[in-house]
């Protein structure tokens, strides 16, 4: 089914006799496999409004994320929590939707200044599972009206509601961009320069390392002046120098997307990363990689295994990003999970949207 | 404004509920003296008063949570208490309740400037988190006027802003973690020292939702390092169309000022007799602050500068000190108290798209001649989120009730326009029954939908954000 519009889409849901598997574009295949007739957003597509003067966007949640971004672009803005693309991932040829970057709250590099999918994101509409049309939030950056089901919404994976529109507080594009590049650390050297460089006045909106080029990266964006003297700065606090770097690299997972084995991805304090990484190595990880400052930590890892033990005391959580050895989502402490499911079964009491997919 | 009947049943059982919460805190953390207990019928909207039944100050978690055990089981309502200084009533008792204030509860448990956060019980003051950190160079973004006296336990129940979200976001985007308690007395960890929820956001449920969800006793923000300086410029223009087409065009520009704040001649004119900051007889004042080192802090005002040349303002005045600086901002953290000082004010807090702003202006000035009551206007326009203040004289009788309505009127005209009635204050009493002029039933009853998982028996903070017909039958149960 690809309904056309938000009422047709209801009337989809109210009548379904059975479990949806709801897609966009089918390009984000987080989650456990679903089983039930498939349900696209592909059919409601266009962006509603937009006012760049405002930074405000409001798109229907079929639209795909590529005419979004080129929208934005054409005004020098942009989306600021970088989506990342995950079609190489999962070897998909679709076109990602921002309904879809919305439901798996997708963040790339700059969410660790900007914010993630869920700190842009300014509201929703949505189809609950008997096919009520609910919204939450609306257009305006703050608004505390009611509870913030924006949030909740967001990476729930199409699981509490099926998204019809969804707005973002959206954001200049910068003048100029520079990354600091510094060669040759170690895992805990290059996380400490990490840290160095996100607690410096700097206002640096990324920072990765990957131990497999033995690069450690920093960038900082902005009006050009100010770019150049924070870059310089950045160089005499850290060493290094300024270089070319692929920040879609680091983004899109490129090198572990490439192969054929499984990926693991780990949130966790930054400076428990590269306690993790060396944990994950121990446990058979082929490859290691560390975004949002060492505290999302990528891990390629042989088919069929289950990373998680390597956590051990180590806060945080756990995605089985592509694999199929171990369960995707971590398990949560039994109040919470509690919680989760009562939620559930208030947005969708007969358990038919997704169904599975986070379990 | 109307809170439920209060449950006699509950009142008549006052000395048991006073010896079993005796029982599990000290002797001087139960108030249930008459006259003590007046000091907490009100929070900052001080025009609605109710003193509570009893009031409990717990120092501990351990101790939130025996409370929270014993009034579930009682089935008395609490209302959580942060410092107070809730603009919407959202810490307005009822008489059967009990207070729940989290004030003994401000520790610092955990500064890592390594991993950028502070862990901080709840009744900790705003100000005091960046008080922690500013010896290395650290603060706590998110400011609201009230940050010298404000709980954090309360910002998170409001989800505050402060005058520079536009750069750093509001309270819930600088929220990493929370320890809640939960209404049966459950302790729960919600997020931490890392980004992301594993499964549902939980966390991004909780703040905002005005104490009805859990007691929320400490909380892990995330921490900044200072910029190397700051700088606003004062901007003056003979419209208000004028002013909101510059703060428009400086947007689009590319630059991201992390405060931009408007001013408008009845705002400018009280503070100029209160604190004389020098501010200019103008229409509309915009002061717009860049932060940066000096070179570029120089390259952003050249740029703004040039962006308001254009727009040709009656003044344009830049900061040459950081004694100017403060004289700058004077007038501006003056403004609600230089309002007070004319008269009692109800402050609004709607959001709307910035681009409406010309007109919502316009039709407020208009609802003041209406009404015959005086509104000023002072507000961050970056984000849209406004601060009309209508002046109203409490002994006079029937001005508190125009002075509502006058309020109503302008709440509905932003949800009219594209924006939501409350952008950093919540809902609260006082806006609770205007919920159903932005939501719809099913948009309102799926957020109750939400309180039932959390707070199956509506004990917590029952009679707020929304209309009471709404939840009659929930809270009756």
């Amino acid at each position: 089914m690809t309904p056309a519009n938000e009422i047709e889409l209801a009337e989809a849901i109210a009548s379904a006799p059975g479990p949806l598997r709801i897609v966009g574009g089918d390009t984000r295949r987080i989650g456990h496999a679903v089983e039930g007739t498939t349900l696209s957003t592909a059919g409601m597509t266009g962006i509603t409004l937009y006012e760049p003067g405002a930074l405000t966007m409001v798109a229907k949640a079929g639209t795909p994320l590529a005419e979004i971004e080129a929208a934005l672009a054409a005004e020098n803005q942009r989306l600021p929590f970088e989506p990342t693309d995950m079609r190489g991932i999962y070897g998909a040829t679709g076109q990602s939707t921002i309904g879809g970057v919305v439901a798996t709250n997708n963040s790339g590099p700059r969410r660790i200044q900007a914010g993630g999918c869920r700190d842009s994101l300014i509201g929703v509409r949505f189809v609950d599972g008997q096919g009520n049309v609910l919204k939450n939030g609306g257009r305006v950056m703050k608004n505390v009206t009611g509870y913030d089901l924006v949030k909740l919404m967001s990476g729930s994976y199409g699981t509490l509601g099926v998204l019809t529109e969804v707005s973002f507080k959206v954001l200049p594009a910068p003048e100029a961009s520079a990354t600091v590049v510094v060669e040759g650390l170690s895992d805990p050297e290059a996380v400490a320069v990490l840290s160095a460089a996100l607690g410096s006045p700097y206002d640096v909106n990324a920072a990765a390392h990957v131990p497999a080029t033995g690069q450690t990266a920093v960038r900082v964006e902005g009006l050009e002046g100010s770019v150049a003297y924070r870059a310089g700065e950045l160089v005499k606090k850290l060493g290094g120098a300024v270089a070319d770097f692929d920040w879609t690299s680091v983004r899109d997972l490129k090198d572990f997307a490439s192969r054929e084995e499984d990926i693991w991805r780990f949130s966790v304090k930054p400076s428990d990363g590269p306690k993790l990484g060396s944990a994950l190595r121990d446990a058979g990880a082929i490859d290691v990689m560390y975004d949002w400052g060492g505290g999302l930590v990528w891990a390629l890892t042989p088919k069929g295994s289950d990373m998680r033990p390597a956590m051990g005391a180590i806060g945080g959580n756990a995605t089985l990003i592509r694999g199929s050895g171990a369960a995707v989502f971590h398990t949560e402490p039994a109040a919470i999970q509690f919680l989760n499911e009562g939620l559930r079964m208030k947005f969708d009491p007969r358990n038919i949207l997704n169904t599975g997919r986070m379990g | 404004m109307e809170l439920p009947e209060p449950n006699s049943e509950i009142i008549a059982r006052k000395s048991d509920i006073v010896a079993r919460l005796q029982a599990v805190l000290p002797m001087d953390a139960v108030i249930y003296d008459e006259q003590e207990v007046k000091a907490y019928e009100c929070d900052a909207l001080s025009a609605y008063r109710c003193p509570p039944m009893l009031a409990v100050l717990p120092a501990s978690t351990g101790e939130v949570a025996a409370v929270l055990k014993i009034c579930h089981e009682e089935g008395v309502p609490v209302v959580p208490r942060g410092s107070g200084t809730s603009l919407a009533g959202g810490a307005l008792p009822t008489s059967d309740s009990v207070i729940l204030g989290v004030g003994k509860l401000s520790k610092v448990l955990e500064t890592n400037y390594d991993d950028r956060y502070i862990r901080v019980q709840s009744g900790r003051t705003n100000l005091s988190v960046t008080g922690a950190v500013e010896a290395l160079d650290f603060f706590y973004a998110p400011d609201p006027s009230s940050q010298l006296a404000c709980a954090i336990a309360g910002n998170i129940a409001m989800n505050s802003g402060g005058a520079h979200c536009l750069k750093y976001g509001v309270t819930t985007n600088n929220l990493l973690g929370v320890t809640m308690v939960t209404m049966q007395g459950e302790v729960l960890e919600i997020g931490g020292a890392h980004l992301d929820a594993a499964g549902y956001d939980l966390l991004g449920l909780v703040c905002g939702s005005e104490g009805q969800l859990g007691v929320v006793t400490e909380a892990t923000l995330r921490i900044l390092h200072k910029p190397e300086g700051a700088r606003p410029v004062l901007i003056g223009y003979d419209s208000n169309e004028v002013a909101g087409a510059c703060v428009s065009d400086i947007i689009k520009a590319g630059i991201l000022p992390v405060a931009i704040e408007f001013m408008d001649r009845p705002v400018i004119r009280a503070t100029e007799n209160f604190v004389g900051a020098g501010y200019p007889d103008v229409e509309a004042l915009l002061i717009v602050e860049v932060e940066g080192s000096e070179t570029e802090i120089n390259e952003q005002l050249t740029l703004i500068k040039e962006i308001a040349n254009r727009h040709n303002p009656v003044e344009l005045r830049e900061s040459q000190s950081a004694e100017e600086s403060a004289n700058i901002w004077a007038g501006r953290k003056a403004a609600f108290g230089a309002m007070g000082q004319i008269n009692d004010y109800m402050c609004l807090d709607g959001t709307i798209p910035v681009s409406q702003l010309p007109l919502v202006l316009r039709r407020i000035t208009e609802l003041s001649e209406e009404y015959g009551l005086a509104v000023g206007n002072v507000f961050h326009a970056g984000d849209g989120n406004m601060h009309p203040l209508i002046l109203y004289d409490a002994n006079k009788p029937g001005d508190l009730e125009t002075c509502e309505k006058m309020g109503a009127d302008i709440l509905n005209l932003c949800v009219e326009v594209g924006g939501c009635l409350t952008g950093e204050h919540g809902v609260g009493i006082e806006k609770r029954d205007l919920m159903t002029t932005q939501y719809t039933d099913a948009d309102i009853e799926v957020q109750l939908d939400v309180k039932d998982v959390f707070d199956p028996k509506w004990l917590l903070n029952p009679a707020k954000v929304f209309p009471l017909a709404s939840t009659e039958s929930r809270r009756v149960v």
